[in-house]
């Protein structure tokens, strides 16, 4: 029997004073999955910037709507799938930046989608007409983290 | 309760600002206050020590991003120091160090600053 739940979920509203919350929710399911401490930290940061885009961009900055995260752990693979029904999020139109670039004209902020990519294994958003949208983030026990040189 | 602090002191004409806690979209507000007050009393030499900042996201980085073009047009600049090496895995993951000079200890940022005669 598996010490520890296959699916764990939580909601909350779509506002950044809950990113917090977010945060010690996967950190804690993370851990509990046996990841070292630099996997714990990519993973919770590449949901609170799925989080933060979400409440920005889906949500337009309203508090009003929700954000659901799901932990789903299986084997070796550490899944968190977070829905919102907020604004369809075109994932074609987030390019890799050209990060050079982008810090030489002082640009602020569209960081957030590549930062999920560079932290995770798998990074997939899912966009159907009536149906919540869906970010799923997946991170493999064992698989080498994002850091320089890699 | 904050996550998160902003403590401003200033020595020598070098402004410093200290970083405690938890940097994300919530809190990035904190540090945008704290940079704004700076440049309205035109306070462009600043080092800002992370030797107690916890965490940050994108949002937090985009502070710096945002302020940084102001300060240097000024003859100024933000220079970063006593990151954790968590820290400092996001500042490089997004080629920060690039655009910014990032400084093992404060002592270390302020003497750089000593070296450059302009700036206020």
């Amino acid at each position: 029997m598996s010490r520890f739940p296959r699916s764990i979920t939580t909601t909350v509203r779509s506002s950044t004073d809950h990113l917090r919350e977010v945060r010690h929710f996967v950190e804690a399911a993370a851990r509990q999955f046996g990841f070292v401490d630099e996997d714990v930290s990519n993973i919770v940061l590449a949901v609170d910037e799925a989080c933060t885009n979400i409440i920005k961009h889906a949500y337009g900055g309203s508090s009003t709507g929700e954000i659901r995260v799901t932990v789903i752990r299986e084997g070796t693979s550490f899944e968190v799938q977070i829905h919102d029904q907020g604004r369809p999020f075109d994932p074609e139109s987030i390019h890799p930046p050209n990060l050079k670039q982008h810090l030489s004209e002082y640009r602020r902020g569209g960081l957030g989608v590549y930062l999920m990519r560079r932290l995770m294994d798998q990074v997939e958003f899912s966009i159907h007409p009536g149906r919540p949208n869906e970010v799923r983030l997946v991170k493999y026990l064992g698989s080498p983290s994002a850091h320089t040189g890699t | 309760m904050s996550d998160f602090k902003v403590n401003h002191r200033e020595g020598a004409g070098i402004h410093v600002i200290e970083l405690k806690g938890y940097l994300d979209a919530h809190t990035a507000t904190d540090l945008e206050s704290a940079f704004q007050r700076l440049i309205n009393d035109q306070k462009f030499r600043i080092v800002v020590n992370c030797r107690d900042l916890t965490y940050i996201s994108s949002a937090g980085l985009g502070v710096f991003m945002a302020y940084i073009e102001d300060v240097r047009k000024n003859q100024g600049d933000i220079k970063l120091t006593n990151m954790s090496s968590k820290v400092y895995n996001v500042f490089d993951l997004l080629g920060f160090p690039i655009l910014y000079e990032i400084y093992k200890d404060e002592q270390e940022a302020i003497r750089k600053f000593g070296e450059s005669s302009t700036g206020r």
